[in-house]
């Protein structure tokens, strides 16, 4: 049959057989896990609003300095892993393996310095008696909240960092293409975005008002 | 379109080594069966859970055999409940009718040769089985079953052991078997949409996908947004458990005369989150069966579905308002009488499109020659149920009516029948119409029918006079209510309903054998034994590895094409060409 003549029996343009965004299933597929995810998140960054709204006094320890200035310099090291991680999708579309897996190690170690920061923040709140059942400043729920939002995002973005390691040995070795980098890519800009919601909610937020 | 889009499929090569073929498989058909058994063996642990419930309401200082001391306690009954729940939601509902048939039929009846990600849809099935296992593990961990229902209503479920037997380890399996059954559910439900989207062969637009197709494609909709929220849920509530923290736990707890350490916690916050996800779930148990319900009424009446397009947009409206509605679950909760008019405005607008849809399937029924095969026996039962289970839901829905009715036995006779025995049947409906297609024998007929009625009758016996046992006021969860005089009257209903459910229970025997014996001894059931005109029927019985033998379908009309005038068969396949079809006219 040719093809006019199928024209003329398919009668929508989302007829199947071909996708309808004429994005492939694996990226369908990591968008439509994206959709799930997030809802993951907002369901705890809701949970987060509902105790903080019926607690009086919630703590607002962060000092402008060092809390908040650790936390604003994490911000950007992670906003600027996805710009080079754009850039490495970007090269790999040229066909250029080599600036691609740069990009790609450059990404993951922002992503490996955002974990480690993170982690001496925690250390730090540590040590200052913050713990998931109890702080210093009353409240117990504050720790709760801070350890499981940034808990479950940090290990977000452990997850990807070993994602991005294994996509970046894999392209290399011209196991995988392009669409493969740029999927990848798609989670981890969702993972700084999810970060964008975090840092002004438990950070921002809780900035010492003195 | 410019270029054919099957011709890119690689050759698909059967696996030969048993495991690869049977355990470890990454096709669709083996999962689906897979899932199908899973199913099976909870729905038959379930079944004896509800018989014992049912057996200690009536006989409640019985001695039995298998109960260390004896006699049931309260606690056990509790657990029995929980367990019944529990298994019974995530591990027949959401799993037969989804998992099982969906996996298998979905990418057939689209024309797809698999699911778009057969690994992924092979992780979602060994996921779910190891969610089995912890849940079943909870009967053997020191304390036994959770206590706190299936919905887990936390500070119950928050606090660990101080508050009963079960709510140390037993309640912790619960959290992660339930946590996993998420993540496996969400998995799937992004393989299902995937494949909906991508996979459908050429022709095959969205208004000639078949109803059940659109029955699964909204569930996995439904599953991908649900089961998020309600995996958020888990995680905060096993770290309330074993991290310490106070997500759902107020200040100034007293349990066992022992003041709890925890505070600033809100138990109605886990409310939300669970129903948020809760009614949902209700509906990823019900909408494949009303997609069954559509085909097979369709398939044995030899007409085309009543009103197609708006069956289909009926689904997507009762999925989208599906959302809005969880708060009907709380109305007990102290919630503003705004939220919850609110709340029971929209629960009362999912009558509207539920009203379309039994319209319209009573309108397929009209003038149809109608064959009363088993699965349209299950299929009109599956009407039946959902119609007399669904109007007790517009009760409900109003708060001031469910503030009397939420505790009694009037909303367990109201899920039931609407979202247990209604999608029970969709089930068995399913497992009658494709039993030919997966296993290519026919299942016994007349053993079929005996079931039919056993269990048709049998449900209601049960569950109508439950609903006279709630107004009458008769306490849901009390495991025992002889001891009240109001309640002790209602003992002759509840004798009547235990032997309805022993008799129903064991007319289940009767499935079971029909099903194991025609694997083997059932007559051949050929490609097409229904005359049906879904692609599923156009290839082998089972179909082979690549569903179509490297010859894949392409679609020219509509799902539903019976009884179209002037041709000499009442059924016109979907991939028939309009050439092929013209032969088949009448001279």
């Amino acid at each position: 049959m040719s093809d006019a003549e199928f024209e003329g029996i398919v009668e929508s343009p989302w007829s199947g057989g071909a996708s309808p965004f004429a994005i492939n299933s694996k990226k369908l597929g990591m968008w439509l896990f994206i959709v799930s995810d997030s809802l993951t998140f907002s369901a705890l960054l809701v949970s987060y609003a509902y105790v903080r709204l019926e607690t009086p006094n919630w703590p607002r320890p962060f000092e402008i300095w060092p809390a908040i200035a650790k936390s604003s310099f994490m911000t950007f090291v992670l906003l600027s892993s996805s710009l080079t991680m754009v850039l490495g999708v970007n090269a790999a579309f040229q066909g250029d393996r080599k600036k691609t897996v740069r990009y790609l190690i450059a990404t993951i170690i922002c992503g490996i310095a955002f974990v480690l920061i993170h982690a001496t923040e925690w250390v730090t709140l540590f040590g200052e008696g913050v713990t998931p059942w109890g702080n210093p400043w009353g409240v117990p729920l504050f720790g709760g909240t801070f350890f499981g939002l940034t808990g479950l995002h940090m290990l977000h973005v452990t997850i990807g960092v070993v994602y991005l390691a294994i996509i970046a040995w894999g392209f290399g070795k011209g196991k995988y293409t392009a669409e493969h980098v740029e999927v990848s890519g798609l989670y981890w800009h969702f993972v700084d975005l999810v970060w964008m919601f975090i840092f002004p909610m438990v950070y921002l937020l809780s900035v010492n008002p003195k | 379109m410019s270029s054919h889009a099957h011709t890119g499929h690689a050759v698909v090569i059967e696996p030969s080594g048993f495991i690869r073929k049977y355990i470890f498989s990454v096709d669709h058909k083996v999962i689906g069966i897979q899932y199908f058994l899973l199913a099976l063996t909870a729905v038959c642990v379930g079944i004896v859970l509800s018989l014992l419930m049912r057996f200690h309401l009536v006989y409640p200082g019985a001695h039995l055999p298998f109960v260390s001391g004896g006699i049931l306690t309260p606690e056990q009954y509790l657990a029995l409940v929980t367990m019944h729940g529990t298994i019974m939601v995530f591990f027949v509902l959401t799993t037969a009718p989804q998992g099982g048939f969906g996996n298998y039929f979905l990418p057939i009846q689209i024309g797809a040769p698999d699911m778009a990600f057969p690994r992924l849809n092979m992780l979602s099935f060994w996921v779910t089985f190891l969610a089995f296992v912890a849940i079943l593990a909870a009967f053997v961990v020191p304390g036994g079953a959770p206590i706190s229902g299936w919905t887990g209503y936390t500070p119950l479920s928050g606090m660990g052991e101080v508050t009963g037997p079960g709510e140390g380890w037993g309640q912790t399996l619960w959290i992660i078997s339930i946590s996993l059954f998420c993540l496996a559910s969400l998995l799937g439900a992004l393989n299902f949409i995937a494949t909906t989207i991508d996979l459908r062969a050429p022709g095959m637009t969205l208004f000639r996908m078949p109803l059940t197709v659109w029955g699964w494609f909204v569930t996995a909709i439904l599953g991908l947004l649900a089961f998020g929220v309600l995996l958020a849920g888990g995680i905060l509530l096993l770290l309330d458990r074993s991290a310490g923290t106070s997500f759902f736990l107020p200040a100034g707890l007293v349990v066992n005369d022992q003041l709890q350490p925890h505070s600033g916690g809100s138990p109605l916050l886990w409310q939300h989150l669970f129903w948020f996800f809760g009614h949902p779930e209700v509906y990823i148990a019900i909408l494949p069966g009303m997609g069954v319900a559509s085909h097979v009424l369709s398939t044995f009446a030899r007409k085309p579905v009543f009103g197609y397009r708006a069956m289909a947009m009926a689904i997507c409206a009762i999925g989208f308002l599906g959302f809005m509605v969880w708060g009907h679950h709380m109305f007990l909760s102290g919630m503003s009488p705004y939220s919850g008019f609110t709340f029971s405005v929209l629960t009362m607008s999912i009558g509207v499109p539920s009203a379309i849809k039994t319209f319209n399937w009573i309108g397929t029924l009209w003038g149809g020659k109608i064959q009363f095969k088993s699965p349209m026996l299950f299929a009109l039962g599956f009407v039946s149920l959902f119609v007399s289970g669904g109007l007790s839901g517009l009760f409900l829905a109003q708060p001031a009516v469910d503030n009397m009715l939420h505790a009694t036995y009037y909303v367990v006779a109201h899920f039931h029948l609407v979202m247990g025995v209604a999608a029970i049947f969709g089930i068995f409906a399913a497992t009658y119409f494709w039993f030919p297609k997966m296993f290519s024998r026919m299942m016994s007929e007349p053993l079929a029918k005996l079931h039919f009625w056993f269990t048709f009758v049998g449900a209601y016996c049960i569950f109508m006079p439950m609903h006279f046992v709630g107004i009458a006021g008769g306490i849901r969860r009390y495991a025992d209510s002889t001891g009240t005089t109001y309640a002790a009257v209602l003992q002759p209903l509840h004798m009547f309903m235990t032997y309805a459910a022993f008799i129903t229970g064991a007319a289940q025997l009767i499935f079971l054998f029909n099903f194991f014996w025609s694997l083997k001894h059932g007559a051949i059931a050929g490609k097409n034994p229904w005359n049906a005109t879904t692609l599923e029927w156009i290839t082998d019985s089972p179909p082979p590895i690549d569903n179509f033998g490297g010859h894949y379908p392409s679609v020219y009309r509509g799902p539903y094409e019976f009884s179209v005038p002037g041709y000499q068969q009442d059924f016109i396949p979907q991939n028939l060409t309009p050439e092929q079809a013209a032969q088949l006219k009448l001279k």
